[in-house]
């Protein structure tokens, strides 16, 4: 019942602590996750639901809706070449192609070093700078097989340490200093308006 | 359901002008005034989510007709609604097109099939045909989700009612849409199954055949069912349902919406223990104790069998007989029995209860409330039995009405029990010391104490633990009195009829009819042979009296105290002190192996009469089989008996006793038989009056505990080894084992390691059980189920003490 | 200065023009998303002129400046904070980021390279109308972007402009930075807000609530697009009549565009609004500058993937809603994409259809099925397979999604004339309708090429189905 390491339980608490209801930090703790592990396992899902509150299967729920979260393992990068149309009309689909042949797999499976995952993916708004891709969700543009080829040699590379493994977003947390929280309180605690507010005359108004 | 205040607007429905109420949905309006629109996510039970789009209608609202969906629109003023229109009608061809694309054409095989609201709908609403030549979805179908309900994702068509029921009303959110638009799946998380209490109902809710109930599976088709409305008697809340049966076989229940009870809904127990009616260990014919061999009971006939029992009556001293039982019979059978028992045996030692819940003169003489009441009051008190566990639908009911915000549930108990998840407090005291907690709470300055005296309050009062007396709980009514002189009262009695068998006399000190015996009335003195004067025993004093040698018969009927009666010592002591015990019953319990005598009774279904639930409301049961063997009616063997001591109880039929039932008793007057059956009388007849003047003498006393340990608490589950659920095949593998449940402190505290077999000391017995370290414990309490498989609690409880105090040892 | 017309290395896409920049000032600067160059520059000033000021007076300002919302629907602001019920407390901010809509490309920039002028913008609009926390909802797959708003937020609350206490004054407000996960549907508000409260991102009931009235966990809540919010320190520090002197009455001020596609500069343009025509920005020295290898241009999709296509006909259509609307589309999230004379139309729709039918949340029958089964019939006639009857039934099967005419262009060379936009629709959202969109404008306009792919292939034995008669 214990996914989380000790400092990741303590982000968790963290972060459950900004919301006014502990459910809101289903999606943040399901990054958490897959920022541990790279990809969501079961038992992350279940220690979700009880540090949110809820049933593993509402974890499951929302945690499948959404593409970025990973039930199985993947790649060290995920690449996701965008297939949507500013970018389909300046050759993606001949991109997405020569990624499956250098890359020796088809959209939505892993190489066998276990270095990458390629997907088809859609609009990832860099619509101008088409064809477009991201490897672990941070953007190259208009992406030629050439370039193409570039990256992938780049990150195959032990020593690249400039693109974090896939489960990493952000490489900066924010952080709410204790002293100068204003702090979350549960909705149904609160019926005043805030203090700078005079309800009066906004009733007016 | 509509919130608002009932503020008539005036609508337009189809060209029919009618009034609706304020906020009211227009779905519910038109269902109201007989316009049906078709719907497949919408349920009158559970909040809109316009998921299907299939009640889509038009409405105009002043600015031109458009498609609205019904489920989500409210009434206002002047609104035209069309539910026929072109516009209309095309929305409706094209989503049942849509939903048909992907749904598979298995109906011929399928469960829901003759009775399903999709093909149904097709038939009405739908196109005719399809223009889609792709290849369907395809999942593996069907998968168990739990023990009692399989899924087939190909026939589902994701409207939510399941997910929605799962987790509003149920409270038990284990299944869920998983993945995401045309993948979509209903799904548990994988090794949790939906093992809700109340899975069934998304089976009857499902308006495909998506979701299908094990014990149904294949077992019948819709249009060989026959059916008939009844009373579920499975606990004493008294849930309407539709028992159905093909070939003279009960095959389903499903529940009736009936707005005071169930709302349409039944916990799984309910619904499915109609298995143990057909069940092959049902007692086919009588049985007499084998003159040659005394170990042994074989097979007689009724003439020898009732001989024998009238014959040891008979040879009884005068008042040294009993009647324990009574919770599984009618109202008419009840009624039955108590004329025997006063009129012909003249005796006033008769129970329907076994030491688990509260004296019938308490029962009867608190001020009543009903379930609505419960649902309405601005605060509710739960003081009792974990209802989740004994009064399912009941918990469902309160549980609903607490998360709208409509009642403040607080609850005093010693653990956390299925109330605690929706009670806006849960306080925990100290198992027997209830009404000390209470006392102070309401005496203290706590904001709740202003809060709870401020307004309307219904105790729902009960038993918190089967190892405590009945003495707290009646403690717990006296400071109620005391302190909140207005608060009514709904007594949580969980046993089938148990409400009933007391209001027609089956209790101590009690003529039918909610009479206190030391003030007949006319009609019972004029009717009956011999009206009792002296209060008899109750099951506690019948079996310790047996115990001493001092009862000569003891009759059970329907009752196994070896396994209901909180002290197992003394019940087994008076099963051995009686001369002749005479047992009825549906099955060969442990009680009933002990008889002398057994004869074989109708159950459920195979009579009908009347029952009534914990409110007092009486309501119909209905007959739909016939029993497979020489079984009779308990009425019938009360006759009997009767005419065998040379009595006459006068009445050949369940109508001339509830004649009877409505001269005799006065709670009863006028509420005639047809009014109770009559297919409008859903809602079954509340009786509010009693003549029962309660007077509680509170002792004072606070139990103490003694140089044992742990305080034992003990408490029904739903899914037991009790005698129904062991019965039913789809049941009773769902009774979990029992263990002995304990904070983890204290076995830290006993050297026992977590899991280990532990010998369990208490002052009646010792016995070996698992001990589990459960943070939800409070410390210095050890929890044992009553009885599950495995050990049962009364083997150690004392019934003779307020409490019962065990100490556990490693092994 | 950055020279107009050129591409700025370190913001991929932008390309400064002429007009004037309300929220693109900055992205000159390397370091704009810094709270260093952003003090420097005039930042957090409209904070402290609002702060001066009561908050129903500048709830008054923003009202006044007509600001519409740029996240699609192109609400006024202004407008939409008024519709928080007096008396229900707290009240919160959900900021749009979610940028996701196709050819849309703005936000991210905004949150890219000056994540502190959002963070003014959300200050003023919580001062405003008594929003008492603030939750900053990034897109998922734009890592960049979460880490400069979360340095910013570090940086803003180090220097006392976020938190307790506000710059001294009551005004005390947290902002928490949440991220997606990958479901374009939570671009959507209701299930944005879905989203935030940790459920599956479907949109809610509607009518009759809108966020505003019952939101985030049932309060009031106002859900405001990043770009929307980069616009109010702006108006704050130099008030809403210099804003309205820019663009229209009807659409003051300006907004970013982003052209993809088939043009020479492809980019995002911070135009005027109300103004500014389709021929300006894809034709225009400054702008996109014309067609690649001076082809012709076939069609343009006006206002990202969900809004019906346009011609050459409409090139001279100003960016303007009441213009817009009536000539069969709407200008959405303010992103064009141009499709010249070489494009395979059909395939072009189909990757749009695609799109939506793939991020189709599940809830509304009709966009479950209906857009995978457009999807579905579209693939076929794409890879020649499909036949002459498909191409009815795509627009048989959108009709179950939006009943009556669909909206399209008028297109004088076929004699079509325009059915305005708005559409009818069965859905809760617009996912459902967005699929068939193309679909609907491609075929319409352009239903030779779609009878070409077809052309040859014997239909079906199809069961005719009359539909009502």
């Amino acid at each position: 019942m214990t996914f989380f390491t000790e400092e990741n339980l303590e982000l968790a608490h963290e972060i459950i602590g900004r919301y006014p209801k502990q459910r809101s930090a289903m999606i943040p703790l399901l990054h958490l996750a897959q920022e541990q592990s790279g990809w969501v396992t079961e038992e992350a899902m279940k220690q979700i639901g009880v540090l949110v509150g809820t049933s593993s299967a509402e974890v499951l729920g929302t945690c499948s809706f959404y593409e970025m979260f990973k039930r199985h393992e993947v790649g060290k990068y995920v690449v996701n070449i965008c297939t949507t149309m500013s970018c389909a009309l300046l050759g993606a689909e001949e991109l997405l192609e020569h990624a499956e042949t250098r890359l020796g797999i088809k959209a939505g499976s892993t190489t066998s070093d276990g270095l990458f995952t390629l997907e088809g993916a859609e609009c990832q708004a860099a619509c101008t700078e088409a064809p477009c891709l991201q490897v672990n969700y941070r953007h190259q543009y208009r992406v030629t097989p050439s370039d193409f080829d570039q990256l992938i040699d780049e990150l195959a590379d032990p020593n690249n340490e400039e693109t974090p493994r896939h489960g990493v977003l952000a490489q900066i947390r924010q952080h709410i200093p204790v002293e100068r929280s204003v702090g979350a309180v549960h909705p149904d605690l609160v019926n005043v308006p805030p203090v700078w507010i005079e309800e009066k005359k906004e009733a007016n108004s | 359901m509509p919130d608002s205040q009932p503020n008539a607007v005036s609508v337009t429905i189809n060209g029919t002008q009618i009034e609706a109420e304020a906020g009211e949905l227009v779905i519910a309006a038109a269902d109201r005034n007989g316009v049906h629109i078709p719907r497949f996510c919408y349920h009158e039970r559970m909040s809109s989510v316009g998921m299907c789009r299939m009640c889509l209608v038009e409405v105009d609202t002043g600015r031109g007709p458009m498609l609205q969906p019904s489920c989500m629109i409210s009434v206002t003023d002047g609104m035209i609604v069309d539910t026929e229109s072109d516009q209309t009608k095309r929305a409706q061809e094209g989503i049942l097109e849509f939903l048909l694309i992907n749904h598979p054409l298995d109906c011929p095989v399928c469960d829901k099939g003759g009775e399903c609201p999709l093909q149904d709908q097709t038939v009405a609403y739908g196109p005719g045909e399809s223009r889609f030549i792709e290849e369907k979805r395809h999942y593996e179908k069907p998968i168990p989700i739990s023990d009692l309900v399989h899924l087939d994702r190909e026939r589902c068509i994701l409207c939510d009612r399941c997910t929605r029921f799962a987790d509003e009303v149920a409270g038990d959110p284990l299944i869920q849409f998983t993945e995401r638009g045309n993948e979509t799946q209903v799904l548990t998380f994988p090794n949790e199954p939906f093992s809700s209490y109340f899975s069934g109902n998304t089976v009857q809710i499902c308006p495909v055949g998506a979701l299908t109930a094990a014990p149904y599976r294949f077992k019948a088709r819709p249009w060989d069912l026959e059916q008939v409305e009844s009373t579920c008697t499975t606990c004493s809340v008294g849930c309407r349902v539709a028992v159905q049966s093909s070939r003279n076989e009960l095959v389903r229940y499903l529940g009736v919406d009936i707005d005071p009870v169930n709302h349409g809904w039944l916990c799984d127990k309910g619904r499915f223990d109609f298995e143990a009616i057909k069940s092959p260990n049902r007692l086919e014919t009588p049985l007499i104790r084998d003159p040659n061999d005394k170990d042994q009971l074989i097979e007689t006939t009724w003439g020898a069998a009732l001989a024998a029992s009238a014959d040891a009556i008979k040879e009884a001293r005068s008042g040294k007989i009993g009647v324990i039982g009574g919770s599984r019979l009618t109202n008419e059978d009840a009624y039955a029995w108590a004329k025997l028992a006063g009129s012909v045996i003249g005796t006033n030692n008769v129970d329907a209860q076994l030491g688990d819940g509260l004296p019938g003169k308490v029962v009867l003489g608190l001020p009543g409330a009903t379930i609505d009441e419960a649902c309405s009051a601005d605060t509710v008190l739960v003081i009792g039995p974990d209802l989740k566990e004994e009064l399912p639908i009941l918990h469902l009911r309160l549980r609903g009405a607490a998360k709208k915000k409509k009642v403040k549930v607080v609850e005093i108990t010693p653990l956390q029990t299925g109330v605690s998840s929706y009670a806006h407090r849960s306080i925990v005291c100290r198992s027997g010391e209830a009404a000390k907690t209470l006392k102070s709470l309401l005496t203290s300055d706590d904001e709740l104490s202003q809060e709870i005296r401020s307004g309307s309050v219904v105790v729902i009062l009960g038993r918190s633990s089967l190892a405590e007396s009945a003495l707290p709980a009646i403690e717990v009514a006296s400071v109620i009195t005391e302190e909140l002189p207005k608060a009514k009262f709904l007594v949580a009695l969980r046993r089938g009829n148990v409400r009933g068998a007391i209001d027609m006399g089956l209790s101590p000190g009690l003529l039918p009819g909610r009479v206190p015996l030391e003030n007949p009335n006319d009609e019972i003195k004029k009717i009956w042979a011999k009206v009792p004067t002296v209060e008899g025993l109750d099951t506690a004093g019948m079996l310790r009296a047996a115990a001493d040698g001092q009862l000569d018969v003891l009759i059970l009927v329907g009752a196994d105290p070896l396994v209901d009666f909180p002290d197992q010592d003394l019940a087994n002591r008076g099963l051995r002190g009686a001369k002749f015990v005479v047992a009825i019953d549906n099955f060969p319990t442990l009680s009933v192996a002990n008889a002398d005598v057994v004869l074989p009774a109708t159950a459920y279904g195979e009579k009908g009469g009347t029952t009534t639930n914990i409110e007092g409301r009486v309501s119909r049961l209905a007959q739909l089989v016939t029993s497979p063997s020489a079984a009779r009616d308990d009425w019938m063997i009360a006759s009997e008996l009767a005419w065998r001591l040379g009595g006459d109880l006068k009445f050949s039929s369940m109508e001339e006793i509830w004649s009877e039932i409505e001269q005799v008793a006065p709670s009863h007057n006028g509420i005639t038989l047809e009014k109770i059956w009559a297919d409008e009388t859903r809602d079954g007849i509340l009786i509010t009056e009693t003549s029962i003047q309660l007077a509680i003498e509170p002792s004072g006393e606070t139990p103490v505990v003694d140089g044992y340990g742990l305080r034992l608490i003990s408490g029904r589950k739903l899914y037991d080894a009790g005698t129904q659920t062991s019965n039913c095949a789809s049941l009773s593998a769902l009774a979990q084992d029992a263990e002995l449940r304990v904070n983890p402190t204290e076995l830290e505290r006993l050297g026992i390691q977590d899991g280990s077999e532990v010998t369990i000391i208490s002052t009646k017995a010792t016995g070996v059980a698992i001990a589990i370290a459960d943070e939800s414990i409070p410390r210095g309490t050890a929890v044992l189920p009553f009885n599950n498989p495995g050990i049962r609690a009364n083997l150690f409880i004392n019934s003779e003490l307020p409490v019962t105090d065990i100490r556990i040892e490693t092994r | 200065m950055t020279e107009l017309g050129i591409p700025i290395p370190h913001a991929p896409g932008f390309i400064a023009n002429k007009t004037p920049r309300i929220v693109t000032s900055r992205f000159d600067y390397e370091d704009s998303f810094t709270i260093e160059r952003y003090e420097e520059t005039g930042g957090y000033q409209g904070l402290r002129t609002a702060l001066s000021k009561t908050p129903e007076a500048v709830h008054g300002e923003v009202r006044d400046a007509s600001l519409l919302g740029r996240g699609g629907a192109g609400f006024p602001a202004g407008v939409k904070w008024g519709f928080c019920p007096p008396g229900v407390w707290p009240r919160y901010l959900v900021v749009n980021g979610d940028e996701s809509e196709p050819g849309t490309y703005k936000d991210r920039l905004l949150m890219e390279l000056d994540p502190h002028q959002l963070i003014e913008g959300c200050l003023i609009a919580c001062y405003a109308i008594g929003l008492s926390q603030c939750f900053l909802y990034v897109r998922g797959e734009m890592a960049v972007a979460q880490e400069r708003i979360a340095q910013a937020l570090n940086e803003a609350y180090a220097a006392g402009y976020i938190g307790k206490n506000i710059l001294g004054t009551e005004l005390s407000v947290d902002i928490v930075l949440h991220w997606g996960a990958g479901a374009y549907v939570v671009g959507e508000e209701t299930a944005l807000i879905e989203s935030l409260e940790g459920n599956r991102g479907m949109p809610r009931l509607k009518p009759p609530y809108f966020p505003a009235s019952i939101g985030l966990y049932g309060q009031p809540t106002i859900v405001n697009n990043v770009e929307t919010l980069s616009n109010l320190p702006w108006i704050l520090s130099n008030g809403s009549e210099a804003f309205k002197a820019i663009g229209t009455e009807t659409s003051p001020g300006t907004r970013m565009v982003a052209v993809s596609g088939h043009v020479k500069r492809p980019g995002v343009y911070e135009i005027v609004n109300g103004t500014t025509t389709f021929r300006d920005l894809i034709y225009g020295e400054t702008m996109c500058g014309g067609i690649r290898n001076d082809a012709a241009l076939k069609a343009f999709v006006p206002g990202g993937g969900s809004a019906p296509w346009f011609t050459a006909d409409q090139l001279d259509l100003p960016f303007e809603a009441s213009q817009v609307g009536p000539e069969g589309s709407m200008l959405g999230s303010g992103a064009i994409m141009v499709m010249d004379e070489t494009t395979d139309i059909p395939a072009a729709a189909l990757t749009l259809t695609k799109f939506y039918a793939h991020e189709s949340c599940g809830k509304c029958v009709p966009c479950r099925e209906g857009g995978t089964w457009l999807e579905q019939i579209m693939r076929r006639v794409v890879n020649g397979s499909g036949t002459k009857r498909d191409l009815d039934l795509l627009i048989e099967v959108g009709e179950t999604i939006c009943p009556g005419d669909f909206p399209h262009a008028s297109n004088k060379e076929k004699g079509l004339s325009a059915v305005p936009f708005p559409y009818k629709m069965t859905t809760i959202c617009f996912v459902g309708p967005s699929a068939f969109a193309p679909v609907h404008s491609a075929l319409t306009l352009f239903r030779e090429e779609f009878e070409a792919k077809v052309a040859g292939n014997s239909d079906r034995n199809y069961v005719e189905v009359t539909i009502n008669a």
